[in-house]
């Protein structure tokens, strides 16, 4: 135990000693998504951007698929790491259109890490591997876009051909998507 | 002829304090080394020492009243919020002619009319409106919070306050201790924090409960519960139709009436029965149903441990106390351990020196670090906050667009890039599991000042 009392007795002459206008400390948010960052490990089909390079809670994660049905095309993923990370996960959406069962026309984006089973211990790295994973094995169990999961459940050849379609940019059903291939 | 009799009121006046002068004047056997018996130790705690409470909702209400009827007679409280009709139950020192007032206002006029010994001083803000020469002034912070991002920033800024010795120590003048106090319910705990020297908040982070997510497809697609109702509202419709033009706000009536309908119009297409007006207040404010008598527990919890803090008179709490009467009485009281890596409390800043800030570059500064024996990074990101308060990435090799961003940085002098002596770099690198802050000393401001 620390003797506080006679701490108080010092804390005038502390507050002295204290110096004026101390520089601001870094969040602990911000302490932990530099290191995330710094040491993100991204597979070659992930690139991240960040517009504002002195500001590290939000960034850009675009993902170019180089096999599966979504190969060739351009994903582009906004994320936004709010001051309570990484007890809460980050905010990500999905910036392009795209014809996909687990993500919405919105770019809401159904991932478990992202909501249910988000964990302190999961890095900004985890969630860009299940980004990708979501791109090479699209989950008709658990649709966001319940159409696109019908049709990938009932008949892979249709899906296939409607996803090649969205990313062409042209209509599927109802939808009109704009192109996303890669230049 | 006439009997002089003593003024009754005076009479109350001096026995009022009979109690604590038990426990204060005299020694006992649980008294610890550095306690001595005398009146001085009343008379610190009804006019020297000065507490800080940081809500004055629930918890602050139990608190203001527990601290100034024990005699503690300078308060200060910061509460942003304005009173509601749902307080009124618990938050007994607000009538409901106070409705749409500022809570800390209302509290600390009913305390000073109430209580004549104590002056509480209120602030209508948040806390992140003060800086550190505001929360200096205090001798211990007591907190009835209920957002962990406010208790990780006052944790974060008394972490801040600390100054260490040349040998690396803490500067012990320059702890405030802090005693924080939350509840959920029938749940809720207590705590005392040395900064520094205990379990901080950001320790025991993962102690909180997860804030309750429902899968997004469930939402979406297979709602069973009404709550899944009311979320799908809330993250898809709401955007999508953006009724109003602006984002959902909890404390809208209209808002949460559009929410209310259209939950409601979602349940029935899916037989779904149980959406109600409080149940989607609730959802969409994350509103767990306050007990009053869990917060006078944990109320007068955190005021016990102000008092022992302030007056030595007994060991305080070591340090972390549960509370659970949701079934019967349950508490236990352990002491949550420091977390060695812990990015808050564990960072003793590490002193970088060097000789010329207008010679020394950037680069230089990574030289050293990868070269010193002490340091011996690979391939260090180098961020700090700059004298207005914003976050500057200076150097960050691994990420390609922000090394390109920053290359230039490392060709630049210190005193180019406007740092300053003493300035904090917050340093990671794959050799350290969690950043560490170097403090950058100019060694030609030494000599000037000799």
């Amino acid at each position: 135990m620390i003797k506080l009392f006679t701490l108080k007795q010092q804390k005038k002459e502390g507050e002295q000693k204290g110096s004026g206008g101390q520089q601001k400390k870094a969040s602990a948010a911000q302490l932990r998504i530099q290191k995330d960052i710094s040491e993100l490990n991204l597979p070659k089909t992930c690139a991240t951007d960040f517009p504002d390079p002195d500001d590290l809670l939000n960034f850009k994660l675009i993902i170019s698929p180089d096999e599966g049905f979504y190969r060739d095309g351009r994903f582009v993923f906004n994320f936004r790491v709010g001051s309570n990370y990484p007890h809460e996960p980050p905010k990500v959406k999905c910036g392009t259109q795209v014809y996909h069962p687990n993500i919405d026309l919105e770019g809401n984006v159904c991932l478990n890490i992202l909501r249910e089973d988000w964990n302190p211990v999961l890095t900004i790295n985890s969630i860009v591997y299940g980004l990708q994973f979501l791109f090479l094995e699209p989950n008709p169990e658990d649709p966001l876009n319940k159409e696109a999961a019908d049709v990938l459940q009932n008949n892979r050849r249709q899906f296939e051909f409607n996803v090649k379609k969205a990313m062409r940019g042209g209509y599927v059903g109802e939808t009109y998507f704009e192109c996303c291939l890669h230049k | 002829m006439s009997v002089h009799s003593p003024n009754p009121a005076l009479i109350l006046q001096n026995k009022r304090w009979n109690g604590l002068r038990n426990v204060l004047e005299r020694e006992g056997p649980f008294c610890k080394d550095d306690f001595s018996a005398s009146s001085d130790n009343l008379e610190f705690l009804q006019t020297n020492c000065k507490l800080l409470v940081i809500g004055a909702g629930g918890l602050g209400c139990e608190l203001l009243k527990d601290l100034a009827l024990m005699g503690f007679g300078n308060l200060h409280v910061i509460d942003m919020d304005t009173i509601e009709l749902s307080n009124l139950n618990r938050q007994f020192l607000f009538r409901r002619t106070d409705i749409g007032s500022s809570k800390a206002e209302c509290a600390a006029r009913f305390i000073n009319g109430r209580v004549p010994t104590c002056r509480v001083t209120p602030h209508f803000k948040k806390i992140q409106d003060f800086d550190e020469t505001f929360y200096q002034q205090f001798n211990l912070i007591v907190c009835g919070l209920d957002s962990i991002v406010a208790r990780r920033w006052i944790n974060g800024m008394l972490l801040s306050m600390l100054r260490y010795e040349d040998d690396g120590s803490i500067d012990t003048t320059s702890i405030i201790p802090m005693i924080d106090g939350g509840t959920e319910g029938f749940k809720g705990n207590a705590r005392v924090i040395l900064p520094g020297y205990t379990a901080c908040i950001e320790c025991t982070l993962d102690l909180f409960p997860p804030q309750v997510n429902y899968p997004l497809c469930t939402i979406a697609n297979t709602p069973r519960l009404p709550e899944h109702c009311i979320e799908y509202v809330k993250i898809i419709q709401w955007d999508k139709e953006s009724p109003f033009g602006v984002p959902l706000d909890g404390d809208d009536p209209q808002h949460i009436g559009w929410v209310y309908e259209r939950a409601l119009e979602r349940a029935n297409e899916f037989n779904i029965t149980g959406v109600t007006y409080r149940l989607v207040q609730g959802v969409v404010k994350h509103i767990i149903p306050a007990v009053a008598s869990t917060n006078a527990v944990i109320a007068a919890a955190c005021a016990l441990e102000v008092f022992k803090l302030a007056t030595s008179c007994y060991d305080y709490m070591s340090n972390y106390l549960n509370f659970n009467d949701l079934d019967g009485i349950y508490t236990y009281t352990y002491e949550a351990e420091k977390s060695e890596g812990c990015l808050a409390c564990s960072n003793v800043p590490q002193t970088v020196t060097v000789d010329d800030p207008n010679t020394t570059t950037l680069e230089d500064v990574i030289k050293q670090l990868c070269d010193s024996p002490r340091f011996q990074l690979k391939n260090p990101s180098l961020t700090t906050v700059m004298k207005d308060g914003k976050q500057k990435t200076l150097y960050m090799s691994t990420v390609k667009s922000i090394e390109v961003a920053t290359r230039k940085n490392l060709t630049q002098s210190l005193g180019e890039l406007g740092l300053q002596d003493g300035q904090q770099l917050t340093v990671t690198d794959v050799t350290s599991p969690s950043a560490m802050i170097v403090q950058l000393k100019f060694q030609g401001n030494e000599i000037e000042m000799v």
